[in-house]
């Protein structure tokens, strides 16, 4: 069946893309270049962001292709996509920012002078 | 367009109706769900971790110095290379899965068996690889002195950490009571190699070793290392030496970062562990000729779906704990 091919060809295809992101985010983690490592933007570097983009384009590739979720109904892959899409980010800055402002309050009460 | 997805014999209902709900079959549909809550349970972990690491974020250890080892190359600063090839080997796993279940969708028993073994090897790689990570972070490299208020201080030597053996002699004797030598026993703590007079002596006796602190210079992004004069005005207010590291204590830096560590990769291990004994029932279950029977091979794309989902979960932990 031709069909057979063409599906292990896109399986291969997306493993082929998970390795090389992987092996991109790994490289940058030990040489952190200094352009990246240095800049802020929105409260961490330009690395810790690329790093964040990266994996979820990771993330995408799996769950799209590995899961088959890209084959499935669109009322079915919405059930899925969007509880996540809406409650994770929604938790995950309330916290950033809320971990940000502990430390503004707290961190300056640290003695660091003996 | 069916073709990607094992058409099942039970029936275009569950039990009713007059079509499947969201075209998905009743398992399949469960698995997802599934997947979502304990997806939202990790995030739930890993944002409570990314709190944490913000309030601390001018203390918070560095990870390429703490997982610096690789099996068979002892003493070899290595940072990061092994947990890269970790996820590499859980990424095959996932690709030889999802191989098992396109085999599945062509009625392939032998090829469906051979990828499936495949998997599990690779799972099983994975949760030894991550024992021996905890059993070095448990066992620690250097070792370091916690102060009185609990901060962590180490040691440094031209401008690389050093360890406790490399500068400090112990010359006491002090045994760790084990149950064959008294009446009444009660463990206690594991006593350090070194006491803290010790750790003194050594550090008045060479003066090229300094002193490093947890607190992270906000420009060239090290940890700070202080003058002499300074460090030994740390070390006056010494507590106890630490060596490697449990929840309480650690000498890697805060005690949050050890137990963030233990219990997030120890929820995903186990994870990874109770996919693999799915995969294992599953495994016999093909072999058996049970789907053939059955018709179908959707159990393996069930039981496939978890296993992504612990890869998914790895890339995330991965990420936040070890790169950013």
């Amino acid at each position: 069946m031709g069909n057979e091919a063409a599906h292990k060809a896109i399986i291969w295809k997306v493993f082929g893309i998970l390795s090389v992101i992987t092996l991109v985010e790994v490289v940058l983690g030990i040489v952190k270049p200094d352009f990246l490592f240095r800049t802020q933007f929105l409260g961490t570097s330009l690395l810790n962001q690329l790093f964040l983009i990266l994996t979820l384009v990771k993330a995408y590739y799996i769950v799209w292709y590995f899961m088959h979720l890209g084959d499935e109904n669109k009322s079915f892959k919405y059930s899925i996509v969007l509880p996540l899409v809406i409650l994770i980010p929604y938790l995950a800055t309330l916290l950033m920012i809320e971990g940000d402002y502990v430390f503004d309050a707290v961190a300056a009460y640290t003695n660091w002078k003996y | 367009m069916g073709a990607n997805i094992a058409e099942t014999s039970e029936g275009k209902t569950w039990d009713g109706g007059s079509a499947k709900p969201m075209g998905a079959s009743y398992g399949k549909m469960m698995m997802w769900f599934f997947i979502v809550s304990d997806a939202l349970t990790f995030s739930g972990f890993l944002a409570a971790y990314g709190l944490t690491r913000f309030k601390f974020i001018d203390v918070w250890p560095i990870a390429d110095e703490v997982f610096t080892h690789f099996p068979f190359l002892h003493g070899v600063h290595a940072p990061m290379y092994y947990v890269a090839l970790m996820t590499f080997i859980l990424i095959f796993s996932s690709v030889t899965m999802v191989l098992a279940v396109d085999a599945g969708h062509h009625m392939n028993k032998k090829k469906v068996t051979f990828y499936m073994f495949l998997t599990i090897i690779g799972g099983i790689i994975f949760v030894g690889s991550q024992a021996w990570e905890w059993k070095n972070f448990i066992q620690g490299s250097y070792g370091a002195v916690q102060l009185k208020d609990g901060k962590i201080v180490q040691f440094v030597k031209d401008g690389h950490q050093i360890a406790l053996s490399d500068f400090v002699v112990a010359d006491h004797i002090e045994e760790q009571h084990t149950r064959n030598n008294g009446l009444w026993f009660e463990k206690g703590e594991t006593i350090p190699t070194y006491t803290v007079q010790e750790v003194l002596t050594g550090f008045k006796a060479h003066p090229s070793i300094q002193l490093r602190i947890e607190k992270i210079n906000p420009e060239t992004k090290q940890k700070i290392v202080v003058s002499r004069e300074e460090g030994l005005k740390f070390l006056s207010r010494a507590a106890r030496v630490v060596e490697g590291a449990n929840l309480e204590v650690n000498e890697y830096g805060s005690s949050q970062f050890a137990d963030f560590f233990f219990f997030i990769t120890g929820f995903h291990g186990f994870h990874v562990f109770s996919g693999i004994v799915l995969n294992v029932i599953v495994f016999f279950n093909v072999l058996i000729g049970t789907y053939e029977k059955r018709g179908h091979y959707e159990m393996v794309e069930k039981v496939g779906l978890y296993w992504h989902f612990v890869d998914l979960v790895w890339v995330f932990v991965f990420t936040f704990f070890y790169l950013i």
